[in-house]
């Protein structure tokens, strides 16, 4: 290797056919904020085949390295190839903790490369600490959200985490400091094990839910889709988006792009009106710093009311309406 | 096709209530918590069964498990698999993704030769998504996760759907390969009396780790890389300012608060 790596901390750079993952930005930012007190560089690294372009945008985020790993092997993502082109870099430079998006590629890659290192990941994660001694603890969610746990990876490094998409703000785009490294990916191809036929995407339906100001969520309490109308009224009236808990998106009451929380989108509304819903730290992670949050549920004793600003205990079939026709008459 | 399906038993979420978190020890007390097939493993086993009603052959359960998840086994032959394969050892307690796939790895060298290996994404407990990808690293083999089709037209590769971001890939695997299951996949079938009677016969094989000629260093605690330094329920600090009266009041005061915030 040509140029020695100086960075502890490496943040895997996500792409598609060129198309870069908001979340490695997101994590280069919150690298540079852990690694500061320590005084340590931070690298992103960045796979894939014709990605250069990339690069750019990658450096203003604020790194002070950009591993670059092109070869046209790396093309389309394939888990094989591409834990083996980082392993090859990752071995001999030795970085303290390695971050990942905890994306659908993510935590694929993830892993398999924490497998091939013999090394500690931990998944989903909803926060990360660094200690004055370069330990990583890291908040992962468990048993559905009742409980917490901060996990260590003490014995073997890098230390990994796959890190959920929308905790962390992107850093504003400011002068490139970094350099560019170009590392050799050093694969084969009978490495690549699988080939991608077909990339089927769904039509990007927006929800606007990421960017809404108000977000009015419905869950399992609402009990079919006969009711889940007046949720859409409520948003409407106060200009907003429509979201949900898990079991409503099971049943079918709500699309799938609506479903907040983990495994699905993180809201940052001024103003939150939860419906009939419990409150389970599944739904909650995906609710960041709500300037406002309102609570309506028929169990006094639901979580929810632990958590909201604001609470209205009783039948939503009742509050609801009256709230939109109260809301109207101004 | 030979299929092996990696199956988890897991308490039973509908008892969760009853979890509590011992404040000394740092860990969960699962007493009165009664276990079964974490779902989407469930899911994983309904597809081999499938697949085998599709193109002949075995499906094989594979679990690591205490004794006491037995009944759990059942309920899986009950639906169909063949034969079943439990890891009971109190040595492989304390094991991490890493080292539980390890574990597994070792297990499915020893059943021998195999098509297809199953598993469920994710638990619904531990939920970190890790152990199928792990064990295919171990065993040198391809895998895919978040799937939610899979064509196979053997001899030859299959053709599988992978769920990503907004849409799916279609992709081309050979076996043998790992294969993960979403939630998309399919809806397990009910087992019948008649299923539950003809599952007594079947064979529920117990292996401990020495059967599997593991290295020491690899299991268990001692194995696994990560540790919970913490596990803590979330904060309920806070507790909400509730509003008083009729739906209608409540309703009323709700909207005078958002009017004064400029929301209405």
């Amino acid at each position: 290797m040509a140029e020695a790596i100086a960075s502890k901390i490496w943040v895997f750079v996500e792409q598609r056919q060129g198309r870069l993952a908001e979340v490695s930005l997101e994590l280069i930012g919150k690298a540079l904020a852990l690694a500061e007190p320590l005084g340590w560089p931070v690298a992103a690294v960045l796979l894939g085949h014709q990605v250069e372009p990339l690069v750019e945008r990658v450096l203003a985020a604020g790194p002070a390295e950009v591993l670059l790993i092109e070869d046209p092997l790396l093309a389309d993502y394939c888990n094989q190839t591409y834990a083996k082109a980082l392993a090859g870099v990752v071995v001999p430079a030795r970085p303290e903790v390695f971050l990942l998006g905890a994306t659908a590629l993510g935590a694929d890659l993830g892993p398999r490369l924490a497998a091939r290192l013999r090394t500690g990941l931990s998944a989903h994660c909803l926060d990360l600490e660094l200690t004055p001694q370069g330990e990583l603890l890291a908040v992962v969610p468990g048993w559905g959200g009742n409980f917490l746990a901060r996990i260590s990876c003490p014995k073997t490094r890098p230390q990994m985490a796959t890190v959920r998409p929308g905790l962390f703000p992107v850093p504003q785009a400011g002068p490139a400091k970094g350099r560019v490294i170009r590392l050799a990916a050093g694969l084969d191809p009978a490495d690549l094990t699988y080939r991608i036929k077909a990339v089927e995407r769904e039509e990007v339906r927006d929800s606007g839910l990421e960017t809404a100001e108000v977000v009015v969520a419905g869950g399992w309490g609402i009990g079919g889709p006969e009711d889940w109308g007046c949720l859409e009224e409520l948003a409407a009236a106060l200009g907003g988006a429509v979201g949900a808990t898990r079991p409503p998106v099971d049943e079918g009451w709500a699309k799938e792009h609506q479903l907040i929380g983990t495994s699905g989108r993180t809201v940052k509304p001024k103003l939150y009106i939860g419906v009939a819903l419990s409150g389970h730290l599944h739904h909650l992670v995906g609710l960041k710093n709500p300037g406002l949050s309102v609570a309506i549920n028929q169990d006094p004793q639901a979580p929810i009311f632990e958590q909201a600003d604001l609470g209205l205990v009783g039948d939503f079939r009742e509050i609801v309406p009256a709230l939109i026709e109260a809301i109207k008459s101004y | 096709m030979r299929l092996i399906v990696c199956l988890k038993p897991v308490p039973d979420p509908k008892h969760w209530n009853k979890l509590r978190l011992d404040p000394e020890t740092k860990t969960l007390v699962r007493a009165g918590v009664p276990a079964v097939i974490n779902p989407l493993d469930k899911k994983a086993l309904e597809a081999s069964l499938r697949l085998r009603e599709a193109h002949g052959g075995e499906v094989i359960i594979l679990s690591m498990a205490p004794p006491e998840a037995a009944p759990v086994l059942r309920e899986a032959l009950a639906m169909g698999a063949d034969r079943a394969v439990v890891l009971s050892d109190r040595a492989a307690a304390g094991s991490d993704t890493l080292a539980t796939a390890h574990i597994l790895a070792g297990a499915v060298r020893k059943i021998g030769d195999f098509d297809l290996i199953l598993c469920g994404d994710e638990t619904i407990d531990g939920g970190t998504a890790q152990v199928s990808a792990q064990l295919a690293e171990f065993l040198d083999l391809p895998n895919l996760m978040h799937v939610s089709d899979i064509q196979a037209g053997p001899p030859g590769p299959l053709l599988v759907r992978s769920l990503i971001e907004q849409g799916s890939l279609l992709v081309e695997i050979a076996p043998p390969a790992v294969l993960s299951v979403a939630k998309e996949i399919n809806e397990p079938r009910y087992v019948t009396l008649m299923n539950i009677l003809q599952a007594e016969q079947k064979e529920i094989a117990v292996w401990s780790l020495a059967d599997l000629c593991l290295s020491e260093p690899c299991i268990g605690l001692q194995g696994s890389p990560t540790q919970m330094a913490d596990l803590f329920a979330p904060q309920r600090t806070k507790r909400a300012e509730m509003l008083a009266g009729e739906p209608r009041e409540m309703a009323r005061q709700l909207a005078d608060r958002l009017h004064r915030l400029g929301y209405c």
